[in-house]
């Protein structure tokens, strides 16, 4: 049954985003704030408004039986999660339609599955999606290393069993290196863990994060290309594109095919992520996690495909089926997104919660900004520093390049300190422009920059 | 009589995490530098520093109290 009243659990600039996609399908629209958020854009936009609680996350948009009895008082037919918060958590969906609503999402079993890392890789090697070589199990000791090792192929990367963190993890170029590595490791594991269990992992060179968007109505599902999100800080993505200019056409059919198969194969439902790490050098791709929601980036995708993808969750969560075919999706030009956060680049990304002064949005053929700010608002410290998302699209990458760094010029958000500087410092850097960069790029690259703050 | 202010904006914390003790009490000795809480702004958390030494004579914000740039936290007592 199609959604006529929709809650929005969420807020800042993917919930303005909803909002306006559920009105343009004619859904009434009720958004959740805390109350440090009354005043934000979405509550402005909406149809209606409900307060969830005190600012603090946890008594208001990560308190899953407030929101829903507050959607369920509100009369909505629906919840749409956002990102975030409770957007992957299955005992709220759980809650949802125990309450008689509809979770604008799969299905809880779906995000149980695909959120639990060794659940996803069996379903993942289930579809015959490639994921990273590892070792079945624990290690006993260096022999069992070494005979995994040459199964995986070097080089490769050892890990607590036991661990997480990063802690005790070293590389071995070499049998000779592992055989020396491996003891070290493992008492180490021990020491840390009480557990001197090692497992071994292929490790990928130079990797590149590329990210397939499917939809899903539970039977069918269709890809809608790939996003490459490498240029990151702290695990963070910064800048993102569409599609990922360093897959051939035959590289990215396989692995988006590779994403349809495991996306068909758990019946999925809605809009959802793969993300898989990528070698150049040797043109591999490994699944490595499933986000079961909308994805910050997921404007890259709209514009390089013209799709509508929350217009398109919110008709599947309504029991449509999906509006379009494969053959229907087509790669037209680069699309560029960076995230316009309120921190200082020049002083270490420092927060800066603060008052918006006068905005100048740069507007115009092929940019767009999803923001959640206005002038005079006074934005909350409780949450994230998001503010919203320059998005430029141009016929190739070169002109998607040169259009950012135009749109860069004219935005202007005063009273704050923003990550603009960093966007267009980056829009001009040689190694970006000629896409030679990994996962690992940005931090040293920062590293020797001076980010002069606007 | 002296004052310490919230840096920014954010919510007050007086232990560094939930299972761990106040990093000061009420009546404990303070000396420059000395950290006397966390404010959380944004999702990163900043040290709140005494810059003067004395007494902690009272706590003005509570533990997970939401403050605003400037607002005295604790009062130390030179």
């Amino acid at each position: 049954m199609a959604i006529r009243r929709l809650f929005i659990a969420n807020r800042g600039e993917i919930a303005v985003r909803i909002v306006r996609s559920a009105k343009a399908l004619g859904i009434e629209t009720v958004q959740a704030h805390s109350e440090a958020d009354a005043d934000m854009l979405a509550v402005r936009l909406a149809d209606h408004a409900v307060c969830i609680g005190p600012p603090a996350a946890k008594q208001s948009y990560l308190d899953a039986d407030r929101i829903v009895a507050a959607a369920r008082d509100a009369g909505c037919d629906a919840v749409h999660p956002g990102y975030g918060f409770l957007a992957e958590n299955a005992d709220f969906a759980e809650k949802v339609e125990a309450a008689g609503m509809v979770f604008v999402g799969p299905s809880p079993d779906t995000i149980r599955t695909m959120g639990d890392k060794a659940a996803a890789r069996a379903a993942a090697i289930a579809a015959g999606v490639p994921v990273v070589p590892g070792s079945d199990g624990r290690l006993a000791n260096a022999d069992a290393a070494v005979a995994a090792a040459e199964k995986v192929g070097y080089p490769v990367m050892i890990k607590a069993a036991a661990g997480g963190g990063g802690r005790g993890i070293r590389i071995a170029e070499t049998e000779e290196e592992l055989r020396r590595l491996a003891p070290q490791a493992q008492s180490e594991a021990q020491a840390a863990f009480g557990d001197g269990g090692l497992y071994l992992e292929r490790v990928v060179r130079d990797a590149r994060h590329i990210e397939v968007q499917i939809l899903g109505d539970g039977s069918r599902a269709v890809h809608c290309f790939e996003r490459e999100c490498s240029l990151q800080r702290r695990r963070q993505k910064v800048w993102e594109e569409a599609p990922a200019a360093c897959l051939d056409a035959e590289t990215r059919a396989t692995l988006c095919a590779s994403a349809v198969a495991l996306a068909e194969n758990v019946g999925y439902r809605g809009a959802g992520t793969l993300e898989y790490l990528y070698e150049p050098t040797t043109g591999s791709f490994f699944f490595i996690e499933m986000n079961t929601r909308i994805q910050v980036e997921h404007p890259v995708t709209e514009m390089v495909t013209g799709l509508d993808l929350i217009a398109e969750m919110l008709r599947v969560a309504g029991g449509e089926p999906l509006s379009v075919r494969q053959e229907d999706i087509r790669l037209d030009g680069h699309a560029i997104e960076v995230r316009i956060n309120a921190e200082d680049p020049a002083n270490n990304f420092m927060p800066f919660p603060g008052l918006v002064g006068a905005l100048s949005i740069p507007e115009g053929e092929g940019v767009r900004f999803d923001g959640m700010i206005y002038e005079g608002y006074a934005i909350p410290p409780f949450y994230d520093s998001l503010l919203g998302k320059l998005i430029v699209h141009g016929p190739d990458r070169a002109a998607a390049i040169d259009r950012m760094a135009e749109a860069l010029k004219t935005l202007c958000i005063e009273g704050v300190k923003t990550t603009v500087p960093l966007h267009a410092a980056l829009a001009a850097d040689p190694a970006v422009k000629a896409g030679e960069f990994h996962t690992q790029f940005l931090e040293p690259w920062l590293a020797g920059q001076t980010l002069a703050a606007e | 009589m002296a004052d310490i202010r919230s840096p920014l904006p954010g919510t007050f914390y007086r232990a560094p995490s939930p299972e761990e003790p106040p990093f000061k009490n009420e009546g404990d000795a303070v000396a420059v530098g000395d950290v006397i809480g966390l404010v959380e702004v944004m999702k990163s958390f900043m040290e709140v520093k005494a810059e003067v030494a004395g007494k902690i004579t009272r706590f003005v914000a509570e533990n997970e109290q939401p403050v605003t740039a400037g607002a005295v936290l604790a009062e130390v007592e030179g």
